[in-house]
């Protein structure tokens, strides 16, 4: 039973499928597999887990505030532009 | 906050104000995109500033069919590429681990246990510390997986609307995705090492 099927895949190839399953482009076979293999493996759901956080994190990323002199300028630029 | 709509019929009015906050919303992401495509940080400013003209001045131009925001990144997009134009031919993309194979045994199994970087746990993260060393690995990632990066997780375009402003397949685009968070994800990881 536990034996390994011929189509079950190993972490470092599950690895390489994680962009396309969050993105929902498998197939529906490599997801049942890809699937499979995440009910059997800690470590590749923690490592799903972890994209997900980098994924998250990149979202928090402010824009810094702009300088008072870049406004300035813009603002000059910006009546220029209207006016030509 | 004001929405970009709201924001842009002001500006068909020629409200000022409404001019500045669009810029103050989209200056740097503009910079960090355009920077991906030219040698130097003024190059890259100037292809910023021509896009806020070619807005100001063709924003009747601007039918809604996109967002605004993907507009404005394919108008910077086409400059920067113009100003950068010893344009590096895309080189076809080399294969790449998303995991160094040493972290992996001859099975291709995990040789060593991987960190839950969950909520509770001594490796939590938090949003606020980590923006220095998300900022510093963006620029590091090589610039075709940072523009793919920067639009979609940072700026949360669609992958439809990365492909639009980047003028590439759906293909590429998962793999330049795929190359890039699981590099920035490489980062993250030797941080919380470090710490």
């Amino acid at each position: 039973m536990l034996s390994l099927r011929r189509r079950d895949i190993v972490c470092q190839e599950a690895v390489e499928l994680v962009t396309d399953y969050l993105e929902g482009t498998l197939s529906r076979r490599s997801r049942r597999r890809f699937e499979a293999h995440l009910r059997a493996c800690p470590n590749c759901s923690a490592y799903l887990e972890q994209i997900r956080m980098t994924i998250d994190l990149a979202g928090t990323i402010e824009p810094e505030d702009l300088s008072p002199e870049a406004r300035a300028d813009l603002t000059e630029l910006y009546r220029r532009w209207r006016s030509e | 906050m004001d929405t970009d709509l709201e924001l842009l019929a002001r500006l068909r009015e020629g409200d000022e104000e409404a001019f500045v906050t669009l810029v103050t919303r989209y200056q740097h992401p503009m910079l960090r995109l355009a920077r991906s495509y030219v040698p130097s940080r003024a190059v890259a400013e100037e292809a910023v500033q021509d896009t806020w003209m070619g807005v100001v001045k063709g924003i009747e131009r601007f039918e809604g069919r996109s967002t605004f925001k993907t507009w404005l990144f394919r108008i910077l997009v086409n400059r920067a590429r113009t100003a950068g134009s010893r344009e590096q031919r895309h080189a076809p993309l080399e294969p790449q681990r998303a995991v160094d194979p040493i972290r992996f045994d001859t099975n291709g199994q995990w040789a060593d246990p991987v960190d839950r970087w969950a909520e509770d746990s001594e490796n939590h993260l938090e949003a606020a510390a980590w923006g220095p060393v998300l900022q510093s690995g963006l620029e590091d990632l090589p610039a075709r997986q940072r523009q793919v990066v920067v639009l979609r997780d940072v700026e949360g375009l669609s992958s439809d609307e990365v492909c639009a402003v980047l003028e590439i397949s759906a293909g590429n685009q998962r793999i330049l995705l795929h190359r890039g968070r699981t590099r920035l994800r490489e980062i993250l990881e030797a941080q919380i090492a470090k710490a």
